[in-house]
Parts: C-alpha cells; structure tokens; sequence
C-alpha cells in the first residue's frame, strides 16, 4: 500500500473489494437475465 | 468491398501505423524502448493490456462461439478479475520496485540464473511458436471471406506491425494500441446498432427460447465445458499465469509514471473485460436470431469452401443437403412464428406445445448442419468442418452497408496487429534483456547497443513469425496443437513465481529440479491421454496440475537439499 487516489477509496483493499463485488453482481444479473429470456 | 471500403480499411490501418512509426521514431532511452513513456497513464496502460489480449480471434471466433452455443463461453472469463487483483497485490509491486524490464529477471534476482533462464525460454518456445499462428489464424479467414491470397494478408499484417515496434518499442505499442482500441470499439458499437436495426422486438426472447443465453452454470457435471466453477478455478489459473507472468502482458503494466498507474489500469480490465466479451458473444447470439427471419441461411457458413464441392463431381450430394437444410429452414421459420404469436398469451400450454415444436425445429437444422459437416469429412477427411469462424465475418460481408464493412475488416487488422505488436515487442525485449544480455554481460550499460539489439531481436521474431505463417502448411488441428503446446508450459511458469513470491526459505536449485520435475509430469500426461481415457480432461486443468506440481516439488526437494546442506556444514564444522 501508494493510494489509489480514486474518490470514495482510501486504500487499495477497498478497490480490490469493489472490484470483486462488482464481479459477483455482473453473475448474479448474468443468472438473472438468463432465467427472464430463458 | 469497394472504394469507400478500401478507403476506410486502408487509411485507419496504415493511418494510424504511420501515425505510430512517426511519432515515436526518436526513441532512444532503452527504459522509453523497453517500457514506454514515463508519463503513461493508467487509461492508456488499460487500453494496452486489453489491445494485447484481443487478437483477430477474439471478434472472428467468440461471435461465432455464441451463434452457436450461446453466451455460457463467457463463464471461461470469471478468473480474470480475481485473478488481476493478485497480480495488482502481490506481482506487480515487486516488478516495479525492483525495477526490471522482464518478469524472469526477477527470477534471477530471487533465485539464480539458471531459474531466469529457463522461464524465460519457457515463454520464448510457447510465445515464438505461437507468433505465426497469431499471424496465420485471422489471415486464412480474412483472405478466404476477401478472395486474397492468404500469403499477401500474412505479410501485409506482418510488415505493417515489425515496421512500427521495432522503430518505437513500448512507446509506438502503447501508441498505436490506443488508436486501435479506438477502431475496433466503433466498429463493434456500429455492428451492434446495424444488427439490432434488423432485428424485431422480441429477439431475446426469441435467442433464450432457443437456448443462446444460458449465461451461468452452476452445476459441478465435469462432462459441462464451461460452468461457473470451471470457470472461476481454471481461469483463475490461467489468467494468473497470463497477466503475471507473461511478458506480452507484464511489459504492458511495468512501466508507467506511478505503480498507481499500473495498478488501475489493470483494475479497469477487471471491470470491462467480462462485459466487453459477454457483449461480443451477445452479438453473436443475435446474428443467430437475424438469421432465422432470412429467406435463406447457409448450411455451412465457410461458403467459399462449399461451394468448392457443390461445384464438384459429388454436387449433386451437397445440393441435396442444401435442398434439405432449406426445407427444414423454411418449417422452423413457420414454427417460430407460432411461438412468438403465443407466446405472451394466456395459454400456457399452447406455449409450451409451441416451443416444443420450436425446439425440435431447430433440432433438425442443428442436424442437418452436422450432416452436412460430414459429407466434406467423407469427401476431404483434411477439410476443417469448424465454421462458426465464418459466421460473423460471413454477417459483415454479406448484411452491412459499404464502409460500415471497411470499418469492420480494419477491426479485425487493428485486433490483429494490436495483439501481435505485443507480442513482438515482447519478444524481443526478453531475448534482449534475458539471453543477449546474459552472455553480453559487460554491454549492459551500453544504451544505444542494448537499444539496436532489442531493435533487431524485434524484427528477428517479426520475420520468424511471418516465414512461419507463410512456409508452414497449416492444419486445423495444427493449430490446435501450439495452442495446446503454450498451455503445457503456462502453469509451470506460475508455479516458478508462485514459489518466488509466497515460499521465502525455497532456493533456485530446488525450484529450477521442481519446474523441470513439474513439466516432465505434464507432458507424460499429455502422452498418456489416448492410452488412459481417465487422463482426457480440459487443457485448462493443465494449468493448475502444472502449478501446484511446481509448487510441493519444490517443497519437498527444498526440504531435501536444506536438510544435506545442514548435514555437510555440520560435517565440515
């Protein structure tokens, strides 16, 4: 830990979480979209 | 193609090659060569690992992939992010503090040379093997849909990259990618905008009914290709060997005004990588939609090729399936447009009665086709039946307005020259530093000689890439094969690092015997797979069982060789 120097985030971990929890809820709108179309 | 498309194809592509060469032509710090410029952002460092990572392939073949078996392939991405958030965590810190130009000599600075030498040989065999398939590939399908020679497209894509990367290095690469990227997101956005044009209200609808928009697989069957869990397990792997130790990605992000910079560059490839491919496999997907409301489809979309046999002393067999599949079309148009008038109905079981039919509709083209496949196997057992590569170019040529199809064909040369320029840049850059350098050892401070050597083992790979492309006669399952021959060393090579960063008391002897140990194992198990059908897994797993071999080799030969150290000191006390 250089800050990431992004607004909201004051340390790299918290990028590191946004960024995972930005990955599991492209996969649950992925599950969601496929049961709407199925 | 005509004028207008020539004029777009031409000026985007020489256009921003010129631009590239011009700009960077006085490059002449070996750091500016080697890494870029010091003022590069993390916008352009991102836009860089994205350029170096989507080939030609990547928009020939993934729309292809989800015409035909949906958008479930974007589940072989669910690694990627993880995976970019160790490299950012863990990998890149220690490249960058450490200051080197290549991966594998920070090998050599953790353990020995002879450890540094062999990762990097390790990534010269898979990526100098690769570089004329990554060449070939695209050219054999832009020239067989464009009725060229496909050794004129080999070179044309192969001058235009050595000329540019080796006059600029990383700074003409980071350069030129940009504009590339530029090219191909316009490209794509316009294709997509064209295609939905086309398409009437309900084509998801109609794309889900139809099985293209299974997404996400949760099962744990191991017969699945592509589930959730394949996904996040083996693409983590060989996304963590991709990005963090192969030195096409790892040049992207070393250089850089700040590790700041490289760090968000690499996390805005975790956030746009997964949307960017699930949008190019849902274009796919819709093409297969457009296609089912057209008078006529192909039986086989690889036309130029089908036609060599409709046209042959056997025609009258391939008419017949072309008769057969038009039949079966016609009656699955009828069947979908009884679906769609109930399907928002109050009755459910019409709807139901109504897909059924759909479904078995669609059935019998998706049999036909394969009868059709096998019939060019029957006639030419070398012929290569895969031709979802076609699908998407076979739309551009055939559905899009002139210009609109130069824009599209200079996507798949920006694709193709933005992901080779990596790969050269690379290339040179590690036989330079790590090889050249390493029997050189009193040239290393000499800047204009490293720069001329780097400059010159760059057009070395360039002109082994194209006389590879040009003077091999390529199979299919060639191909096939160096792909498969890069995946053998990747998980090995992790492992290497892996050792380097997480297991401090492991030292270069024991893990330079372990990696050696490791890919012996790995290619036996490739040997063994006809004669053991349990062997027979995804090439994916390779990757983690190359790994973690890597790793507990080292671990027991470290505890081996520290244990006959003590003993020999004790001896000598």
């Amino acid at each position: 830990d250089e800050a990431p120097r992004v607004p909201g985030f004051r340390t790299w971990r918290s990028v590191y979480i946004f960024v995972f929890g930005a990955f599991l809820l492209l996969v649950v709108a992925l599950a969601l979209f496929s049961r709407v179309f199925a | 193609m005509n004028a207008l498309d020539w004029i777009v194809l031409l000026g985007t592509m020489l256009g921003i090659a010129a631009y590239g060469t011009w700009r960077t032509r006085h490059t002449d710090h070996l750091d500016t060569y080697l890494k870029g410029n010091r003022n590069t952002s993390w916008i352009t460092i991102g836009i860089s690992v994205a350029a170096t990572q989507a080939s030609a392939i990547t928009f020939l073949s993934i729309p292809g992939q989800g015409f035909e078996s949906g958008i479930g392939f974007v589940q072989n991405y669910f690694g990627l992010p993880l995976a970019l958030i160790i490299v950012c965590a863990v990998f890149l810190p220690i490249y960058r503090r450490l200051g080197v130009y290549t991966a594998y000599e920070y090998l050599g600075n953790r353990f020995d040379q002879k450890t540094r030498l062999l990762g990097a040989i390790f990534f010269l065999l898979q990526r100098g093997v690769q570089s004329g398939i990554t060449i070939y590939a695209p050219a054999i399908i832009l020239s067989t849909v464009m009725d060229w020679p496909v050794k004129v497209t080999i070179i044309l894509i192969g001058v235009v990259v050595v000329i540019y990367t080796v006059t600029g290095g990383s700074a003409a690469v980071n350069l030129t990618q940009k504009w590339q990227m530029g090219v191909i997101f316009g490209g794509m956005v316009t294709a997509f905008i064209v295609l939905v044009t086309k398409l009437p209200a309900d084509s998801l609808h109609i794309a889900g009914a139809l099985g293209k928009l299974e997404a996400v697989d949760f099962s744990f069957d191991p017969d699945k290709r592509y589930t959730f869990w394949t996904g996040l397990f083996g693409g983590l792997f060989l996304s963590l060997s991709y990005f963090g130790t192969d030195q096409s990605q790892v040049q992207r992000y070393i250089g850089g005004a700040a590790l700041r910079e490289g760090r968000l560059g690499l996390m805005f490839n975790a956030l746009l990588k997964i949307p960017m491919q699930l949008f190019i496999l849902l274009l796919g997907a819709l093409v297969f939609v457009f296609y089912q409301f057209q008078p006529d489809t192909p039986v086989f979309f690889n036309r130029v090729e089908w036609q060599r046999y409709v046209d042959g002393p056997d025609g009258a067999k391939f008419r017949a399936l072309e008769d057969k599949h038009a039949a079966l079309h016609r009656d699955r148009q009828e069947k979908l447009r009884a679906w769609t008038a109930v399907r928002t109905g109050e009755n459910a079981a019409a709807e139901t009665a109504a897909r059924t039919a759909l479904l078995g509709a669609q059935k019998a083209v998706d049999d036909v086709r394969r009868e059709a496949k096998a019939a060019l196997t029957a006639a030419n057992p070398r012929v290569n039946v895969k031709d979802s590569d076609y699908v998407f170019i076979g739309f551009i040529m055939t559905q899009l307005p002139h210009g609109i199809i130069g824009l599209l064909i200079a996507v798949m040369f920006a694709a193709a020259l933005g992901s080779k320029a990596g790969e050269l840049n690379a290339l040179g850059t590690t036989t330079t530093i790590d090889l050249w350098r390493h029997f050189r050892p009193l040239a290393e401070h000499d800047e204009a000689r490293n720069i001329r050597n780097a400059k010159g083992w760059t057009a070395f790979w360039g002109a082994f890439a194209i006389l590879f492309a040009v003077f091999v006669s390529f199979e299919e399952n060639l191909i096939e094969a160096t792909n498969i021959i890069a995946s053998l060393f990747y998980g090995v090579v992790l492992g290497i690092f892996l050792v380097a960063f997480f297991l401090k008391h492991v030292r270069g002897t024991a893990v330079f015997w372990s990696a050696l140990g490791a890919e012996g194992l790995i290619i036996a198990l490739f040997f063994l797979r006809n004669a053991f059908p349990a062997l027979k897994f995804s090439y994916l797993w390779y990757n983690l069982i190359g790994c973690a071999a890597c790793v507990v080799f080292s671990l027991l030969l470290q505890a081996v060789l520290g244990d006959r150290s003590r003993r020999t000191a004790a001896t000598d006390a």
